[in-house]
């Protein structure tokens, strides 16, 4: 199995871990990612808040270095870049006019072939659940796990399509595989605001504080994300000292990759005591 | 002619206008209030999302281009996937902060525009995002120090989360072209 991988700009800095366990898990489960050559930035929320036509721009120039790859499935770590590249998808594949725009400056030929797949849709329904439970060497058992999916996986669903937009279940599964227990609970598609964290701190924190609240009230001990943003957004400003993971960073544990130490390390609120309660330091 | 009659013209064409642009079918609403009740800034909006459409079909351009609801929005897209009538507000807000920065209206919330921007100026630098130029470029041109953010930015920076050297991209001539067509050159 050989998917094309767009790292995205966080993934060399505030969300290194990220990358670095998907690497790690993906080599345990013998898929091949291929990073796509030169890739850029998807524009991210600033783009798509200011110039409608730069936004969609971005984007299409990653699938044009996909397309020359010969690849056709694209996998993205980032929820929010992810949502970004479905959104042009969704443009070059239901507006026209916008097509020969964006094809026009950005110098490529669309290709309708191009999958763009969510890296948890790939882990879940691509590389299954069988095949990632034949690799779990030590059960998270006894580890209660709250699935943070935020806005940008699910949501809009017509452009996302992927998994349920208020109730979705693909991470709570991944969870049970390796052991854990998903918490019911109901703030797991509630928005944590990334976005405004930097311009209104105190803002942001309100509704981080309340996502971890109730992450906690429902009896879980950490958190688990697919988003560079919310982790770094859920881990700075949050009061209650909840550890915020990567479900790579999980899939890392249960598989006892060796390396994982060093995830750690990069946390705001480390993990460490907790595993280490449960005899998975 | 009668200042209620000039209202009406005004109302028609801002409504249009709207619809023209985001391609939203804004008149459909119905006021159920889904969106704000959902909505996660909402509680910091002056104007709520359903006020904000009701004051489109109003015609209340000026209100609304000069709103901070418009830059509040985060595009997490709960409304827009909630509304019984389709309405994608995500998409309408876009379209309305366009319509505003082109027309020159005074922007309400200043530093959420600007982070934007040090945003986009750090992308067209070097095809990708590069976290502490960027933050130097909004703090200089804001004055904002972010005093909520700086002790754990800083911590983020010892850990090694905030490289000082910029991943770039190889073909920079590609970004400079897309961004010069897309309307922000140099």
């Amino acid at each position: 199995m050989r998917f094309s991988y767009f790292p995205g700009c966080t993934d060399r800095s505030s969300s290194m871990e990220y990358g670095l366990s998907t690497e790690e898990v993906f080599r345990v489960l013998g898929v091949e990612l291929v990073e796509v050559e030169d890739w850029n930035c998807c524009g991210a929320a600033a783009t798509h808040s200011l110039n409608r036509l730069l936004s969609l721009c971005l984007p299409a120039r990653i699938m044009s270095k996909v397309l020359l790859s010969g690849l056709t499935s694209l996998v993205v770590p980032c929820a929010g870049c992810f949502s970004n590249l479905k959104r042009v998808e969704y443009v070059l594949r239901n507006e026209q006019r916008d097509r020969r725009v964006i094809e026009e400056i950005v110098g490529f030929r669309y290709d309708p072939s191009l999958e763009i797949l969510a890296l948890l849709d790939v882990v879940v329904n691509r590389v299954g659940l069988e095949r990632v439970y034949e690799r779990v060497r030590r059960s998270l058992k006894g580890l209660r796990v709250a699935c943070y999916y935020g806005c940008a996986l699910v949501r809009h669903p017509k452009v996302t399509r992927f998994d349920d937009p208020e109730n979705p279940q693909s991470m709570d599964r991944l969870m049970r595989v390796l052991g854990a227990e998903p918490v019911e609970w109901s703030y797991k598609v509630d928005c944590c605001g990334a976005d405004l964290a930097m311009t209104y701190g105190s803002m942001v924190r309100q509704m981080v504080g309340r996502i971890v609240f109730m992450a906690r009230e429902a009896g879980a001990q950490a958190m688990v994300t697919s988003c560079g943003l919310c982790q770094m957004n859920l881990e700075m400003r949050q009061q209650l000292g909840l550890p915020v993971f990567y479900f790579t960073e999980l899939m890392g544990v249960a598989f006892d990759i060796g390396q994982r130490e060093r995830w750690w390390g990069k946390h705001l609120i480390s993990p460490r005591p907790l595993l280490e309660s449960l005899g998975l330091g | 002619m009668g200042k209620g009659l000039k209202v009406i013209e005004e109302s028609s064409s801002f409504l249009e206008e709207v619809r023209g642009r985001s391609g939203e079918r804004v008149e459909l609403c119905y006021q159920c209030m889904k969106c704000t009740a959902g909505c996660p800034t909402a509680p910091y909006m002056d104007i709520k999302p359903n006020q904000l459409i009701r004051m489109i079909q109003m015609g209340r351009r000026g209100e609304v281009l000069g709103s901070g609801a418009i830059w509040f929005c985060v595009y997490c897209q709960t409304c827009g996937t909630r509304c019984p009538n389709e309405i994608h507000i995500g998409v309408l807000m876009d379209a309305l902060r366009e319509v505003a920065l082109e027309e020159g209206v005074g922007v309400k919330e200043r530093r959420i525009h600007l982070f934007h921007e040090a945003f986009i100026r750090s992308v067209r630098r070097g095809g990708r995002a590069h976290e502490v130029t960027m933050l130097m470029d909004y703090v200089l041109r804001s004055g904002d120090w972010m005093r909520d953010s700086l002790g754990s930015g800083l911590r983020l920076f010892f850990k090694g989360k905030f490289p000082l050297f910029p991943s770039v991209v190889k073909a920079r001539e590609e970004i400079r072209r897309i961004f010069e067509r897309c309307g922000e050159g140099e």
